[in-house]
């Protein structure tokens, strides 16, 4: 084993800021991108599910006429 | 070509007889929905592996200390970054030169997550160089194009944005895309045609790897997990932009009662 002890680890050899820097905007960064990905298509299900309704809403009128 | 959601479960029967039913992006949306779960997990595991062995079983470099086990993300994000825009401005040429909807918009969706990983390039690789080099950046030839490459990125994506008509943003984009690939090569040879303070390439398909088997493996299976998170990634928002495109036509109409 590398490490003895979990603030070894942490410190990376003195390195830890630009590591740890590296790792945690990666992560920063995936975490975004699959928030806006999911964002993006439950607003579009929502909007088209609105739409889908005033069509279905209508139809009905038209019938009811 | 299988426009109808009724025919979901012929259509992956059908799999081994007609590839061209997946151009349509009707087949495609329902393809992808069952990748992306896979690809997801595959992403993870992988993941998980190559950290362990890039923070646990790789060994400290005798030059350098703990600070290269940047290179788990480093490399496999600056091989994306460029993987990514040969990927996109191939899409973008098949969808201009044979005008299929769905090439166009999977280059659409490339864009960001290439844009991402060019940008983790460019961050991971300042915090290597500000304890190795002494500076944050410098502006020599394999920085510069990696820059110019996520300037690439966003013109293609600004461009696209800026056009209403989405086939001719799609046309737009991949005249960006097509010009901006002569910038790949220049990436990847910069280090050798120019005197640089980046070092050359650490992995090459000619010489045997410059580095320990741990540390090339962990690398090696980081980037099988950026690539499997790029294909989840792409994947869900390739079927956005399919729902966005297609939201006027009967199939995504009768999607309604399934999905949600």
């Amino acid at each position: 084993m590398i490490w003895t002890s979990v603030s070894q680890f942490l410190d990376m050899g003195g390195y830890g800021f630009y590591v740890w820097g590296s790792y945690l905007v990666t992560l920063i960064c995936i975490a975004g991108e699959l928030v806006l990905v999911y964002n993006r298509k439950r607003t579009l299900l929502k909007h088209l599910s609105l739409i889908h309704q005033s069509n279905k809403q209508e139809k009905r009128n038209e019938t009811a006429s | 070509m299988g426009r109808k959601t009724s025919q979901g479960n012929s259509v992956y029967l059908d799999m081994a007889i007609n590839w061209f039913k997946y151009s349509s992006p009707a087949s495609f949306y329902f393809l992808a929905g069952k990748m992306i779960p896979l690809f997801s997990v595959a992403a993870v595991l992988f993941c998980v592996v190559g950290l362990y062995i890039g923070f646990f079983v790789a060994p400290t470099d005798f030059q350098q200390g703990e600070a290269y086990r940047i290179i788990f993300i480093h490399v496999p994000a600056a091989w994306m970054s460029m993987f990514l825009y040969v990927v996109m401005a191939v899409w973008s040429g098949i969808g201009l030169a044979f005008n299929t909807r769905l090439s166009s918009m999977v280059a659409t969706a490339i864009a960001p997550t290439g844009a991402m990983f060019t940008f983790l390039a460019l961050w991971t690789g300042a915090l290597w160089g500000k304890p190795m080099w002494g500076t944050w950046w410098v502006w020599d030839a394999r920085l510069t194009s990696e820059l110019i490459l996520l300037f690439l990125y966003i013109g293609f994506m600004s461009l696209q944005a800026a056009i209403d008509d989405p086939r001719r943003a799609d046309k737009a984009g991949a005249m960006i895309a097509l010009v901006g690939v002569v910038n790949v090569p220049i990436i990847y040879f910069s280090v050798k045609w120019w005197n640089t303070l980046h070092q050359g390439a650490t992995v090459s398909l000619t010489q045997s790897p410059k580095m320990a088997t741990t540390m090339l493996t962990g690398m090696l299976i980081m980037s099988i997990a950026c690539w499997m998170y790029a294909i989840a990634v792409i994947l869900i928002r390739t079927r956005a932009i399919i729902l966005e495109r297609e939201r006027h036509t009967a199939w995504v109409g009768e999607l309604q009662g399934a999905e949600r």
